[in-house]
């Protein structure tokens, strides 16, 4: 462990790109603590404040660093509150994604015949449809709200993972240290958990950590064609969306500014993901 | 007295990796006439396929070399601009690489591959290319050459494949060809007829060859000349009958003795004790000493030398006198 | 090799009977097939005519069925808001966004695999190490973002493009395409950029990798022997052999092209199926939905029947009909 933090230090990007993760995390979940308002609580807004530019000192007394939207909103506290909202959608529908794909395909390798192949034409056919499509349809299906929106995406993504785990869990199979395991009497249940799940889990961390990007970029697309979360609870991608109509007339901090916070989150996870790739992948090992 | 084809001085070809400097050619020389077959003989390690990179100036990163001379007709190639190598490689310099089905680009047709090769070197139009290619083919023994121009690679044996791979080696007829293992993945009757082929197309067109193989029996059965390298360092070297009949060096005994092929009926194979040390951690002395059953304090802290004998090894207790 | 696109288009139509399948149940039979059929202030009569016509008392693979059957005809339903065919609306649509997908999947082709061959060639320059950091934002951004950053850019403030509409089109064959003239080519600018960022990335990074691998072959240090240029190696081998599984992705990407060009023309209002699909979303117009799904299926599967059989020709090795 302290090994591969080693390593991992020695890429100074990826470093960075971490740290500006844990950052956001954290400032996200701190965001009642940190805001000088709550953006939802439609009593602290007032119209007089709103399209404000960044440093205007608003009604509440305080300064708006980086200015507020339409309805008044101070947009650094909007920005704090989306990214806890954009981070939520994220992580569950990752976390969900990840269970029932792991799952599937730990089970496709596992049973074979025509259980394997059912689930895996099945996944490759999902791989090969883009997923915002699909997305785009189950919420249009569903309907709007937190729990249509964590379907649309694990759908989206599961096949990802399925694919990530059948691919590890057919590889280990066939090395020796599971055949050993099926000589001893344990069930078949504890080989899974004890010996299979663990060796499938380096490349299965590498996608949890680029399918939690893909989660927030594909919610954050579906919130700004306006076919995500209720109005009620604005994500990066209805902020950037509502200030898309001022962009023409010179307002661009409305749009601009959640954009940047997302993009960061996004770019970090990725350069995470790709180190954690890179390191976990002995042929690139020197 | 006319100047060898290739002259060696003191070749060291250097490896920087994370776990230090791998000194894979350290300090090789010899000479090479127009026309003589050279056999170059290790085990993997031993820097042999590096020595034939080096000279063809092939070296993939982090190898460079480190220092010494590779004078080829009269040239400095040592530090020689990549575009003046490169107008060397396949035009006087050409190499034949051990794997056939890999070194041929499976999704060109062999003509569009040998046009490629010759055109690199001016070579006019397509029409002359192919017609150069397909004598090419004809000179390796390759039936209704002309038609096989459209084959792709997949469509070939093993072993037609390498004469193709020859063929291309041969176009602009060079005076020295390096070949690297060219027959360790070939079925062993196929081995022993291109072997025999190379010898005479050499010996027509009066091309030098250095022909690089960890099989001492190969290099006996074609080689005029045969050098034996361990640790990136030459142990032996001489004329082939002299090594075979009078080993010098206790490592090129304990070769000998491995082998079926040239091992008298009833004698026992034996093997040599220990393995190759780490290229990173090479013995101070002589780089054998470890392994060797003659070896004294000597030989671990200095390193031989050898004097000016048409037959040598580097050895502070040779086998037997050299002549 | 004929027996060879045989099984390919059985299997294609079995597919598409799988996805026919699929898009029949989710969007009739998770939704209320009667929102699907008329709209909601239709008369009791109405809806229980509709009812019989469509067979909606009917089990459900029988209904399903009867929908194949009609599909089979072409015939997808009526748009409720603008009451024409769906299938006449879904094609009239089509052209504006193939033209915007393929010119993107151009743009990044021929920008993506030159840039991806100069990375995997000197993969430690300076250069190459600035082509993969773009290729990552590339990657990571959303498009919609990207499509902001230039419309502000270069519509709002540098004033030097129009980011909105398709502008004047030229018909030939009784469509109307943008490329043929500079003022549509113009509009077209943005639009195909924005939608051509993703696909540059993902180029760039195969072609580098696949570059990469094959610089370090046999083949190449083969070649190198043979006196070649580098210039020559990486045009007429390295080329040629990353060609194999370019035109893989590139079929693929073709595909998600289509579905992301949902975005790219929502920003620009690019009068395409995209923008389609999405006014027939939020104004539940089902019928388009189905109507839009059934024929992106429908090119998906076309695409990978191109793309299988395009990848027999370039690789010598697979013409005989077998894979390996």
């Amino acid at each position: 462990m302290a090994q591969f933090w080693r390593e991992y230090r020695e890429n100074w990007i990826a470093t960075l790109a971490l740290a500006v993760v844990v950052l956001i995390v954290a400032a996200a979940l701190a965001a009642p603590l940190i805001t000088p308002q709550d953006p939802y609580d439609l009593a602290n807004l007032n119209l007089r404040d709103a399209r404000r530019p960044p440093g205007f000192v608003g009604s509440g007394g305080y300064v708006h660093w980086l200015g507020t939207d339409a309805q008044g909103r101070d947009l650094f506290s909007a920005i704090l509150y989306g990214l806890r909202i954009s981070l939520q959608m994220g992580v569950a529908a990752g976390a969900v994604a990840f269970g029932l794909g792991t799952s599937l395909g730990i089970m496709a390798a596992n049973i074979g015949g025509k259980i394997e192949q059912g689930i895996m034409r099945l996944v490759d056919l999902q791989l090969s449809f883009p997923a915002i499509l699909l997305a785009l349809v189950l919420v249009a299906v569903l309907g709007q709200g937190r729990v249509p929106l964590i379907i649309a995406l694990v759908t989206a993504q599961y096949a990802y993972f399925a694919r990530t785990a059948y691919g590890a869990a057919t590889a280990e199979r066939q090395k020796d240290y599971i055949e050993a395991a099926r000589a001893t009497p344990l069930p078949g249940r504890s080989i899974v958990l004890r010996h299979l799940l663990p060796n499938c889990m380096p490349p299965l961390i590498v996608v949890g950590t680029v399918q939690i990007a893909n989660a927030i970029s594909l919610e954050a697309t579906l919130s700004f064609l306006g076919l995500g979360l209720p109005p009620t609870e604005p994500s990066l991608g209805m902020l950037i969306a509502n200030g898309f109509q001022y962009m023409m007339s010179g307002r661009t901090w409305i749009s601009v500014y959640p954009g940047i916070a997302l993009i960061l989150l996004i770019v970090a996870i990725n350069i995470v993901g790709d180190q954690l790739r890179d390191q976990f992948n002995p042929r690139l090992r020197r | 007295m006319t100047a060898a084809l290739l002259q060696v001085r003191d070749l060291r070809t250097h490896f920087e990796t994370r776990a230090g400097t791998i000194k894979a050619v350290d300090g090789i020389s010899f000479t090479l006439e127009r026309g003589e077959i050279l056999g170059l003989v290790g085990e993997s390690g031993s820097g042999k396929s590096v020595t034939g990179f080096s000279l063809i100036g092939l070296l993939d990163a982090p190898g460079r070399i480190a220092g010494g001379s590779v004078m080829f007709r009269g040239q400095e190639l040592v530090g020689l601009r990549q575009a003046e190598m490169r107008k060397l490689r396949g035009k006087r310099i050409a190499m034949i690489f051990q794997d056939p089905a890999a070194t041929l680009n499976p999704v060109l047709t062999i003509g569009q591959q040998m046009a490629m090769a010759v055109q690199a070197h001016g070579g006019g139009g397509e029409g002359a290319a192919l017609a150069l290619a397909a004598r090419s083919l004809v000179r390796v023994g390759i039936p209704d050459a002309a038609a096989r121009l459209n084959a792709y690679p997949h469509e070939f044996s093993g072993g037609m494949r390498q004469r193709v791979a020859i063929a291309i080696a041969l176009l602009h007829e060079p005076e020295l060809i390096i070949a690297d293992e060219p027959t360790t993945a070939l079925d062993v009757s196929i081995q022993a007829q291109i072997l025999a082929e190379m010898k005479t197309l050499a010996q027509e067109s009066g091309t030098a060859l250095i022909w690089i193989s960890h099989d001492l029996a190969i290099v006996s059965s074609l080689a005029d000349r045969v050098i034996v390298l361990y640790l990136g360092r030459i142990v032996e070297y001489g004329s082939v009958s002299d090594v075979l009949r009078a080993p010098l060096h206790p490592y090129t005994r304990g070769l000998l003795d491995s082998l079926p092929a040239l091992a008298a009926p009833g004698q026992k194979l034996t093997q040599i004790p220990g393995s190759t040390p780490s290229p990173l951690n090479v013995p101070p002395g002589c780089p054998f000493a470890p392994r060797c059953s003659h070896a004294t304090d000597l030989c671990r802290s200095e390193p031989p030398r050898v004097g000016d004998q048409r037959h040598g090894a580097f050895c502070h207790h040779p086998l037997s006198v050299a002549p | 090799m004929l027996g060879y696109i045989i099984q390919r288009l059985i299997q294609s139509a079995f597919v598409m009977l799988a996805m026919s399948a699929l898009v029949f149940l989710g969007v009739y039979a998770i939704g209320n097939p009667i929102d699907v059929l008329i709209s909601p202030d239709a008369t009791q009569d109405i809806r229980e005519a509709t009812i019989r016509h469509y067979g909606l008392d009917q089990p459900l693979w029988r209904q399903y069925l009867a929908f194949l059957g009609r599909l089979l005809q072409g015939d997808l339903g009526r748009s409720f808001v603008l009451n024409i065919p769906v299938l006449h609306l879904v094609l009239s649509r089509l052209p504006a966004t193939l033209e915007l997908a393929l010119t993107s999947v151009l743009i990044g082709a021929f920008i993506g695999i030159p840039l991806g061959i100069y990375a995997g060639y000197r993969p430690e320059s300076p250069v190459s190490k600035a082509i993969m950091a773009a290729s990552v934002l590339g990657f990571s951004v959303p498009t919609f973002w990207v499509g902001l950053i230039l419309i502000l850019t270069f519509a709002v403030n540098l004033d030097w493009l129009p980011a909105g509409d398709r502008g004047p089109t030229v018909e030939v064959f009784g469509v109307g395409w943008s490329f043929l003239t500079w003022e549509g080519l113009r509009f077209m600018a943005l639009p195909a950029l924005n939608l051509s960022l993703f696909k540059l990335a993902m180029l760039i990074r195969l072609s580098r990798a696949g570059t990469r691998e094959i610089m370090l072959s046999d083949t190449v240090k083969f070649a190198r022997a043979a006196g070649l240029t580098d210039f020559t190696i990486l045009r007429r081998h390295v080329l040629r052999l990353i060609s194999i599984p370019l035109v893989t992705v590139f079929g693929l990407e073709f595909g998600s092209t289509l579905a992301f060009a949902v975005v790219t023309e929502t920003i620009f209002s690019w009068p395409g199926v995209g923008k389609l699909i999405i006014d027939s979303i939020t104004s539940l117009d089902r019928p388009v939905m189905v109507g839009y799904l059934i024929l992106v299926a429908f090119l998906f599967v076309t695409i990978n029947l191109v793309v299988d059989l395009t990848y027999a020709v370039l690789d010598p090795r697979l013409r005989r009909g077998r894979r390996v």
